[in-house]
């Protein structure tokens, strides 16, 4: 029996936003006569991930948070935490130190501290990683050449050094390091940052000046050598705090007080390259984090999770949309050429359905020599299996129709082709269009299990809801690939009443009765 | 017009038809006649090459069938089969239309024909736009012979035409029928089981039998000079329905 398909479909676009109605809901509710925290952030990565793990902390504290990330520069956020527009927000010791106070505390932190409390500003503890200038080399050379300090590049002068144009002209730059190290080298020009990455990867260059904690360090495999002689001004990273929010807000002061010491530089360097290299949210590794170290299932805050379940969903959505019409392309023909020889038929039908039971996480990983990881390989996978269900159904639609019907049209004179086109395939429309929804939803299915080689998608979530145990994350991947299936389905029924001919549905013969 | 010299047709080795060799002269209209299974759809088959004989010839208008001259032999031909064979995907008027369209026929003198064929056939107007599922059964067969028509054929075949219907339907739509016939004065080969039908509509009854021809003739030949003992057993059996004979 065929129900009205456009009542269906709008069922199934309301029912998308559904989760995201039902967390903003359950926020809302939970956010009653708590105290709000209101979290800022600079504009890069590094510092939207730290204000992310500040926010999870104090939500889990049991305050409302707002978060104003990726507000313009260091003066900004000081003064915008001064005139009690933010509470908090994460920057480093050095930067405090030079740009803010304008070096006016003495030297050590506990100086430092006393001349921001004295501005009107409250300096957390360390969080437990540096970001400074540092000095950099591969991996691999770095532990034939058996340099881990900066003093050790005095025992190899014939080492080519590429810094950032910046590097080079600063005062507290390259000038003064080779002054303070005594460095032989000759070889040293100056690069764009991106350049200096470049280079170092591709051997036209062997040490480079960088930020201690760029996700780059991880991409390339590259060593961070220890400034031993202390040339480097200290760039600790801290969190800048209102004073008084430990009175306002006492258990979001204590969370936040539970970020000493606690990122590493190493774990600092792995967010940034999730975020920067794997395309993942600042918040959904802050989140991580915060699940890994501190056992906080955080609650998903909407707008992070509106913007993943979008991403996720082009992810996924495409993944489908292309395997899918791909599969209509092959398969169509195929169910065609199946109809019309008997024994390759056969065939035909035998090999798809052989396809069909080989474990998806086998085929997954069949595909990865040939097509390497990522969309590729998911895409031939749902491709693959998108086949057996539209080969069949083009194949059933086409033999079951009536031996008169096939007669009347040879009697006319009609050519096989324009049978084809003009009686067979319009009368086998609807199982061929009845296959292929068949596929698209075991597709949206098992497109879930390509984001086990990093096709991304509904599948994300999943994994990673399995891995930290976290329900919610799952159920964020399951629903919306669930809601996906039925759209689709209502999609498909949407498309028959437009394509196939009335004369072929129920209503047309209810009507005759 | 017609002409089946010494056809022969097996299937799996059990011969189904002939060896039978028939005549159809133009403007003729012959009835097949005989229970079922005797051969006669299997005859018509053939003459539209659906299906070739195992041996033997057959020709139309001096042409003979073979799998190349069978397409363009078919346009000239009209076959109208048990409720019409119409294709429910398509609407009444797009049934009728299609080998036209096939043909590139514009849409006015598609419109035209259509037209005249509705008059002939007395197809109320508004069934074109339907489709065969939404139009009774007697409009399907009117429709099946329209679409036989378009291209103006030669012949017109007519396998079992009216058996689908109920007995008021095809008392109307017999007499229709016979009207048309006689209108458009084209050669007319039918197929049926039914000895009033045949008497009906035909000059002359085929009357076979395991796949050949008992005896040919009209229906008074036929009761007065059976050729053998089947012949009158056959038409005896549906004697109740056969009109009174002529004075």
């Amino acid at each position: 029996m065929i129900r009205p398909a456009g009542r269906r479909f709008g069922l199934g676009a309301r029912h998308l936003l559904m989760p995201v109605v039902a967390c903003s809901l359950l926020q809302a509710s939970l956010a009653v006569s708590s105290p709000t925290v209101t979290i800022g952030s600079k504009k890069f990565t590094e510092s939207v991930i730290l204000a992310e793990i500040a926010a999870g902390l104090c939500r889990d504290a049991g305050a409302e948070v707002r978060s104003r990330n990726e507000l313009g520069g260091t003066r900004l956020l000081w003064n915008a935490l001064l005139s009690d527009e933010i509470d908090v927000y994460p920057d480093y010791t050095g930067t405090v130190r030079h740009e803010i106070l304008a070096d006016r505390p003495g030297r050590g932190d506990a100086a430092l501290r006393d001349a921001a409390a004295a501005a009107g500003a409250q300096l957390s503890r360390g969080l437990g990683f540096e970001n400074t200038y540092a000095i950099g080399m591969r991996e691999a050379q770095a532990r034939r050449l058996g340099v881990s300090n900066i003093s050790d590049l005095r025992d190899h002068p014939s080492l080519r050094l590429g810094f950032t144009s910046e590097f080079m002209e600063r005062a507290d730059g390259w000038s003064g390091l080779r002054r303070r190290y005594g460095l032989p080298q000759r070889d040293v020009r100056g690069l764009d940052h991106d350049l200096a990455y470049r280079g170092l990867v591709s051997n036209s260059i062997d040490v480079t000046d960088l930020y201690s904690t760029d996700a780059e360090i991880r991409e390339h495999r590259l060593r961070i050598l220890e400034d031993d002689l202390s040339y480097f001004p200290e760039y600790r990273a801290v969190l800048v705090m209102r004073p008084e929010l430990a009175e306002r807000a006492p258990a979001a002061r204590r969370a936040l007080a539970r970020l000493a010491g606690s990122i590493s530089t190493a774990d600092m360097i792995r967010m940034n390259a999730a975020v920067k290299i794997d395309g993942r949210s600042e918040a959904a590794v802050a989140r991580e984090f915060l699940a890994e170290r501190f056992g906080i299932r955080g609650q998903l805050d909407e707008r992070e999770v509106v913007r993943s379940v979008l991403h996720r969903t082009a992810e996924h959505v495409s993944l489908v949309v292309l395997s899918l019409s791909l599969a209509v392309l092959v398969a169509v023909p195929l169910g065609i050429l199946a109809a019309r020889r008997r024994r390759l038929g056969r065939l035909i039908l035998a090999s798809t359905g052989i396809l069909q039971t080989i474990p998806t996480l086998a085929l997954l990983v069949f595909m990865i020599p040939f097509l390497g990881i990522g969309t590729a390989p998911a895409l031939a996978a749902l491709f693959l299996y998108s086949l057996l269900p539209i080969v069949r159904n083009t194949h059933a639609g086409l033999t079951g129709i009536a031996d008169s019907l096939i007669e009347s049209a040879d009697a006319m004179g009609l050519p096989r082709r324009a049978r084809l086109r003009r009686i067979e395939l319009p009368l086998a429309l609807p199982s061929i269009l009845a296959g292929i929804k068949t596929a698209a939803v075991i597709n949206v299915g098992t497109a879930t299990l390509g984001a086990l080689i990093g096709a991304g998608g509904y599948g994300q979530p999943i994994l990673s809801g399995i891995r930290l145990d976290n329900f919610a994350l799952i159920l964020e991947g399951a629903i919306p690939a669930a809601l996906l299936a039925i759209a689709a389905q209502g999609v498909f029924d949407l498309l028959e009443r437009v394509v196939v001919s009335r004369g072929l549905r129920g209503d047309a013969r209810a009507r005759q009765s | 017009m017609l002409e089946l010299t010494k056809v022969e047709k097996s299937y799996d080795g059990v011969r189904v038809l002939g060896p039978l060799s028939l005549r159809v002269d133009a403007r003729e209209t012959v009835a097949l006649l005989g229970p079922s299974g005797c051969g006669k759809s299997t005859l018509l088959r053939l003459i539209l090459a659906l299906q070739t004989p195992d041996c033997g010839t057959i020709r139309f208008e001096r042409i003979q069938l073979d799998e190349k001259s069978a397409q363009s032999a078919r346009r000239r031909m009209g076959y109208v089969i048990q409720d019409g064979g119409l294709f429910p995907h398509l609407t009444s008027k797009e049934n009728v239309a299609l080998m036209a369209r096939h043909l590139g026929w514009s849409d006015s003198r598609v419109d035209r024909r259509t037209a005249e064929l509705c008059e002939l056939t007395r197809l109320p107007a508004d069934a074109l736009e339907r489709y065969p599922s939404e139009i009774s059964g007697g409009q399907r067969q009117r429709v099946g012979l329209m679409r036989a028509l378009m291209l103006d054929p030669d012949i017109l075949l007519l396998d079992e035409p009216l058996s689908a219907l109920d007995p008021l339907v095809r008392r109307d739509l017999q007499s229709d029928l016979r009207e048309i016939f006689a209108a458009l004065g084209k050669t007319v080969v039918l197929v049926t089981h039914d000895v009033a039908e045949a008497a009906f509509f035909a000059d002359r009854i085929v009357l076979m039998r395991d796949g050949r021809v008992v005896q040919s003739g009209r229906i008074a030949e036929l009761l007065e000079r059976p050729s053998e003992e089947f012949v009158t057993r056959f038409i005896e059996a549906q004697r109740s329905s056969l009109p009174e004979p002529a004075a």
